[in-house]
């Protein structure tokens, strides 16, 4: 197995409480990691700080065997990150939404109405396209965030809450769509409160126990 | 497998994105239009009619209320991308952050310093500018407003962060305002007295220049600051 991220002594401290000690976590093709801990205990912090956004931390990241300040353009090309907020303009359709986001993955014109097709279908969206997304439901914003997942490869998918909002059905789907991507290679990193169901192993990862 | 970006892509898309925005949302739009057409035909009331006096303050007028309006407009520049994590996935996305702020940026310009450089002919007929000062007023409007956009976001982006970044922003950005304000003037007030203007327009010019080329670094800093948290 192929070796993706890799953190070194990491640490993160917010407001003198260490959230994060020591750690050192390797992401490998095909592994699920789920971030686990109680409120507060740092998991987004964690995952702001593996996906680039956040610099408060000491301690190293590598990706793909090289220092992540080096290879930096090479790791967003390959990351596909899905936050708290999601990044969903509530007057566009879903459609300009995530053909801007294809777009910042350098996808355009036919290719990526193609893609934004395929993957509002995949999330349920069809028939949807083109209503303005102020007028979706708050779980159906959340697909067209999810939508994001399937344009462009990426190897990495970082997940934060990704179940927030999506009901039943759905949360059922996203299992099988993130053992789907484990098992074809890609890695996720993801904290949820939700016990996962999923056909694949899980190494959890705790934070906030000590 | 990374693939090559070619480059313009992101900045085509941020900027058809951002005017599409605002075609949705046009109140945002005409918030700073309707802010400089109300003031400026304010002054003839407050200083009185009288066209030799309003003449003498026109110049000056007409270039603090559209340096008031930018002001305005600027503090929703990246405010919106803030709250819904747009911007968190900007600093994430393969391409480049210069090229995506400078896209921001160009497209604030086009929603208020165009605008106003379209108003300010009309302004200027209000506050009895005379006649031979009305192209150097839209010409230093415009490239003077371009600048201001730029100064303004770098303001933005550093109190994006701040749930109340209002008045920090004017303390921040109305000093830099400053250069803008003096030539932008001073070429109205030279094709006015009939004097050659080109001088404090390639001036402001300058400025431009400057602003365009460095200010998209510090945008892109000031806006990675605010997101690290």
């Amino acid at each position: 197995m192929t070796l993706l991220l890799q953190t070194v002594d990491l640490c993160c401290e917010r407001d003198g409480r260490r959230l994060v000690d020591q750690l050192n976590l390797t992401v490998e093709e095909g592994q699920i990691h789920q971030i686990e801990g109680p409120n507060g205990s740092g998991k987004t912090s964690l995952l702001r700080i593996l996906s680039g956004l956040s610099s408060r931390y000491s301690g190293n990241l590598h990706w793909r065997g090289k220092a992540m300040s080096r290879v930096r353009a090479e790791y967003l090309a390959e990351l596909t990150y899905l936050g708290h907020s999601s990044g969903v303009k509530a007057v566009l359709t879903p459609r300009e939404n995530l053909m801007w986001h294809a777009a910042l993955r350098g996808l355009v014109d036919d290719t990526a109405q193609a893609l934004v097709m395929t993957a509002l279908d995949k999330v349920g969206l069809y028939g949807y396209e083109d209503a303005a997304c102020f007028t979706l439901s708050a779980g159906q914003q959340r697909r067209v965030a999810l939508a994001r997942l399937f344009l462009g490869q990426s190897a990495l998918w970082i997940l934060d809450e990704p179940f927030t909002a999506i009901d039943k059905h759905g949360v059922g789907e996203l299992e099988y769509w993130i053992a789907d991507y484990a098992k074809s290679g890609g890695a996720v990193v993801l904290t949820t409160h939700h016990e996962l169901n999923i056909d694949h192993a899980i190494q959890r990862v705790l934070l906030g126990g000590t | 497998m990374a693939a090559y970006q070619p480059v313009g892509i992101g900045f085509v898309a941020t900027l058809r994105r951002d005017l599409l925005l605002a075609f949705r949302r046009r109140s945002d739009f005409f918030n700073p239009l309707a802010f400089f057409l109300i003031v400026c035909s304010l002054f003839p009331m407050g200083v009185g009619p009288d066209p030799k006096q309003l003449a003498i303050l026109a110049p000056g007028i007409m270039w603090v209320v559209a340096l008031l309006a930018c002001l305005l407009s600027s503090d929703t520049l990246f405010r919106s991308d803030f709250d819904d994590g747009s911007l968190e996935l900007m600093l994430l996305s393969p391409s480049s952050l210069y090229l995506q702020v400078l896209a921001k940026t160009l497209a604030h310009w086009l929603l208020t310093g165009f605008p106003l450089t379209i108003l300010s002919p009309l302004l200027a007929l209000l506050l009895q500018l005379p006649a031979s000062g009305t192209v150097a007023m839209m010409l230093a409007m415009a490239v003077g407003t371009a600048s201001l956009s730029f100064i303004g976001a770098i303001g933005a982006g550093l109190t994006v962060g701040l749930r109340k970044g209002g008045l920090l922003l004017s303390l921040i950005i109305l000093p830099l305002y400053v250069p803008v304000l003096i030539f932008g003037v001073g070429t109205v007030q030279a094709a006015v007295d009939g004097f050659n203007y080109l001088g404090p327009l390639a001036v402001l010019g300058a400025l431009l220049a400057l602003a365009a080329t460095l200010a998209p670094l510090a945008i892109a800093a000031s806006v990675r600051i605010s997101v690290d948290n």
